[in-house]
């Protein structure tokens, strides 16, 4: 595998050896020396087009701990956001021998763009595009959950998981549907009907529009962000109704079964999606997921550029 | 003097000398008998010229990627002996003077008829009429008005427009397109678009307008021209309202007759256009329709864009593909190849049919003694490999790059002279 | 691979005699030491180490705490080669510094492996000594290291194979030479 733009790139093999790569690697983080010297004199390359300070640093932190040297390619203040096109900037990236971008886009589709255009001949990871995907979220959102309810090792069969949200505007749903499908889960998607994807009855995946009888049947929920500014376009009448009807208190909380834990890929809208209570519970596994972010992106950073370059 | 097409078969049928003098078809006489200078068309198919309904040549304002004499070029080696400018230029053909610099610019080619499209609105901006009149009046004569590009949707407007060029026996075509469902649209609304994460552009967008339109056009008895329909559902509307007798006709691009949706997942802006690429279902049904004549004519709407348009990521590329000099290999592949139209039938949809909603007196006629010798000669049996380097048109944006496509224009005869010979032109 | 090439050089006796021989000097050379550890280099060295333990432990009645280190993250030959699959790293508990450290190996070659595990010790901890155990030692080293403890020296050609096989992993004890021009 040369570029990880889609969790639908991944076979089950694949999925489980990013997985297991990454719970081998999150051993590191817990000795005194973090550092690995496997990506030294490689270069990594921090692409990104729309502001995500947490994704950023989780992918700048994962190839530090392999010893890649990371450039940081922020849209803002940079030629970018005068004008110059994504084109350009993979050009300039190329001729400074990027051996992987790690791209975060505001247009779908623009890491395979990237990828396939001929722009660049590194690697080319997909950290957010658009409304598409986000498979590294997908891969510790799986990696969080093997470890709660999957003792840590092998796939996720028979999971039960709620995505409850915005779900036409998330990439984070996209990827865990196909990700979480190929590793055995079982996925519900839960919002209103204005904010599923048109043609969701045909994903691979149960819908649902009542949140209180999902969530007693499952072993995850994950809530996804919920910006309020979808209500001046029609989506929902108002926050305090979104949160009424699909928001995660305690007493919906109280629904789940005793295993089950609560998840948010972040930033979190308390008091809209999730409220505080729930964010702050024991159940809640938000601040784990943040940590299993960096060992899963140290797992993709190896297993891209740790072999040899692919042949043509 | 004469010149004869030597051997050629008018319409696929029995061979002939096409003898041309003075501009028009002077005789047909038998195979080998024809006095002139000899043109070799010898087993080739002879089609009356073909009339293009919609064409963005981009001059003035986009000289960059194409001028009327490039588009007329390519038009020319298409097998084209008229074009339809649309009006989106900068400044948009929204006045007399507009449209007069763009007919003279055609005028001095000299390779097609170029027939400026007016703008219906000032600026395309759909809020006030432009000055249809003056340029019904005006020495381009134009008789096709349209914001192409853009929808008129407020309903008032079309409704006026609509009655305001009967007065000269025009026609409004309308880019069906309500503003509203589509802000932001990059694809085709479906399974795909949610699966890509790409804003869905939905078939209803288009069929609403539609609807509309012929429902008005009804109602106050005018003509409507219905630009690129692209879904099943638009193909239903139309025919329902033709049964009823509305005056209403339509037109479908070669895209839209073979490329579907599915090609959007490679995320390749070649593929952006506007209406989108649909599903297999809808190709189907507007091949259907332009067979059985619910569909009137095959318009390119050839859409030249620079390269860096394209060379992008899909939200930034400009929505266009090249037309004019596949339109041909595509109308056969699609449609003569698999029995659906005969040569006749072709001829109908990509000469006559466009001549007549266009009002060119000199195009479109059928290949009779005395008829204005537009004519395009055909190789059927030719295969070639579509190469974006090798077109004329300034813009290299064809989705059909590398593709092997049948057939193969040899020969165009505009007004009786000759402006592609052997592929080239003259 | 052509096993009729093949021909073995260590068979399952000559094996178990090996690593006793093994046990017994390190018990001899480390005598008195309470501070040893054995840690295999996966996948047969790991193996190869508890045997190890095994028989100084019947030697010596004392419990030589064993582990395994993986060296893959700290190799040299990473972009030779496509990305592989990590094996755990396990140290015992207590870890590894101020102890002597044994690193066993199946085959020692050309001292790369050995580097990536010194280099990967490194950022274990800081052991007081670090020695090397290798069931065979075939020569042709690039680097400058030597192995304390040898099973069996076995002079080859460079175009020659040596394969290490033992029962945990292959089910099966024996060494083999596989000839040239395979």
């Amino acid at each position: 595998m040369k570029h990880l733009l889609s969790a639908a790139d991944l076979s089950r093999d694949d999925a489980i050896l990013v997985l297991d790569t990454a719970a081998e690697l999150a051993a590191v983080t817990d000795r005194s020396v973090k550092k690995l010297p496997t990506l030294r004199g490689r270069t990594v390359v921090n692409l990104f087009f729309e502001d995500s300070t947490r994704t950023r640093i989780s992918f700048e932190v994962a190839a530090k701990r392999l010893s890649a040297d990371v450039i940081n390619f922020a849209a803002k203040g940079s030629s970018v956001s005068k004008g110059e096109s994504l084109k350009d900037t993979a050009l300039t990236l190329e001729a400074m021998g990027a051996d992987a971008v790690v791209i975060r886009h505001g247009s779908s589709g623009a890491p395979h763009r990237l990828a396939t255009a001929g722009w660049i001949g590194g690697s080319v990871v997909n950290a957010g595009d658009g409304t598409h995907e986000h498979p590294t979220q997908a891969l510790l959102d799986a990696f969080t959950m093997r470890r709660h309810l999957r003792d840590g090792a092998g796939d996720l069969d028979g999971l039960h998981v709620a995505i409850v949200g915005d779900i036409l505007h998330s990439r984070v749903a996209r990827s865990n549907v196909l990700l979480l499908r190929t590793l055995g889960a079982h996925v519900t998607l839960v919002a209103p009907p204005t904010l599923m994807p048109y043609g969701v009855e045909s994903w691979p995946c149960d819908v649902s529009f009542d949140i209180d009888q999902v969530l007693p049947g499952v072993d995850a929920v994950m809530m996804l962000r919920v910006q309020a500014e979808r209500m001046h376009a029609a989506y929902f009448p108002s926050t305090l109704e979104y949160s009424r009807l699909y928001g995660l208190d305690a007493r919906r909380m109280g629904l789940l079964p005793a295993h089950a834990i609560v998840m948010h890929p972040g930033p979190m809208n308390r008091g809209m999606e999730i409220s505080a209570d729930v964010a702050d519970s024991s159940r809640a596994v938000m601040v784990e997921q943040v940590a299993n972010g960096v060992s899963v992106r140290m797992a993709v950073l190896y297993l891209l550029l740790g072999g040899m370059k692919e042949e043509i | 003097m004469s010149r004869v097409l030597r051997g050629v078969r008018p319409y696929g049928e029995d061979a002939v000398d096409i003898v041309i003098a003075d501009g028009v078809i002077a005789e047909l006489a038998p195979a080998g008998t024809g006095v002139g200078d000899v043109i070799d068309a010898d087993g080739l198919v002879a089609l009356p010229g073909f009339v293009d309904l919609h064409t963005h040549l981009r001059e003035p304002g986009r000289e960059d990627a194409e001028t009327v004499l490039s588009g007329s070029q390519a038009a020319a080696l298409g097998g084209f002996t008229c074009v339809h400018a649309m009006a989106n230029t900068n400044p948009v053909a929204d006045t007399a003077g507009v449209v007069e610099q763009v007919w003279r610019l055609g005028q001095v080619a000299g390779l097609v008829d170029v027939r400026p499209v007016g703008a219906v609105t000032v600026g395309l901006g759909g809020e006030r009429m432009a000055e249809i009149g003056a340029m019904a009046h005006s020495a381009a004569e134009v008789r096709v008005f349209s914001d192409d590009g853009k929808c008129v949707h407020d309903a008032v407007l079309m409704r006026r427009a609509l009655e305001y060029v009967k007065a000269f026996d025009g026609v409004v075509a309308q880019h069906a397109q309500e503003p509203r469902l589509t802000e932001d649209a990059q694809m085709n609304e479906g399974e795909l678009s949610g699966r890509l994460g790409l804003v869905g552009w939905p078939s209803v967008a288009e069929e609403a307008i539609i609807a509309r339109d012929v429902l008005l056009a009804e109602h106050v008895g005018s003509w409507l021209h219905v630009c690129h329909v692209s879904t099943a559902g638009s193909v239903e509307v139309i025919r329902w309202a033709k049964a009823r007798g509305v005056q209403v006709t339509a037109e479908v691009t070669p895209h839209h007759l073979i490329l579907t949706e599915d090609l959007v997942t490679s995320y390749d802006p070649i593929y952006k256009v506007n209406p989108p690429l649909r599903t297999a279902a809808d190709v189907h049904a507007l091949r259907e329709a332009l067979a059985d004549g619910t569909i009137d004519a095959i318009a390119t709407d050839h859409a030249p864009h620079p390269h860096e348009d394209k060379d992008c990521e899909w939200a930034a590329a400009a929505m266009g593909m090249l037309g004019l000099e596949t339109a041909f290999s595509i109308a056969m592949a699609t449609m003569v190849e698999p029995g659906l139209l005969t040569w006749r039938e072709l001829a109908q949809r990509m000469s006559v049919r466009p001549a007549r909603i266009g009002r060119v007196r000199t195009q479109g006629h059928d290949l009779v003694v005395g008829a204005v010798a537009n004519i395009a000669v055909v190789d059927p049996s030719a295969v070639r490999v579509i190469s974006a380097t090798d077109l004329a048109s300034r813009s290299r944006n064809t989705p059909y790059d590398g593709m092997e496509l049948p057939g193969r224009v040899v020969h165009t005869v505009f007004a009786g002279t000759p402006t592609v010979l052997d592929g080239a032109l003259v | 691979m052509d096993s009729s090439r093949a021909h073995v050089v260590l068979d399952d006796a000559d094996i178990g005699r090996a690593i006793r021989r093994i046990a017994h000097e390190i018990v001899e050379k480390s005598r008195g030491s309470q501070s040893l550890i054995l840690l295999g280099i996966p996948t047969r060295g790991v193996a190869l180490a508890h045997r190890i333990a095994a028989a100084i432990s019947s030697i010596e009645g004392t419990e030589v705490p064993v582990g395994s280190l993986d060296i893959t993250l700290y190799r040299d030959d990473l972009r030779l080669r496509p990305a592989r699959a990590l094996v755990p790293t396990m140290i015992p508990p207590g870890g590894i510094d101020d102890k002597t450290v044994i690193l066993v190996d199946d085959v020692l070659y050309s001292g790369r492996s050995v580097r990536a595990a010194l280099d990967a010790l490194n950022d274990v901890g800081r052991p007081a000594a670090v020695q090397l155990a290798v069931l065979v030692d075939r020569g042709h080293r690039q680097l400058p290291i030597r192995p304390d403890y040898v099973g069996k020296n076995l002079p080859t050609s460079l175009v020659e194979q040596v394969r290490v096989e033992v029962a945990e992993v292959d089910g099966a004890d024996q060494v083999t030479i596989l000839g040239e021009g395979r």
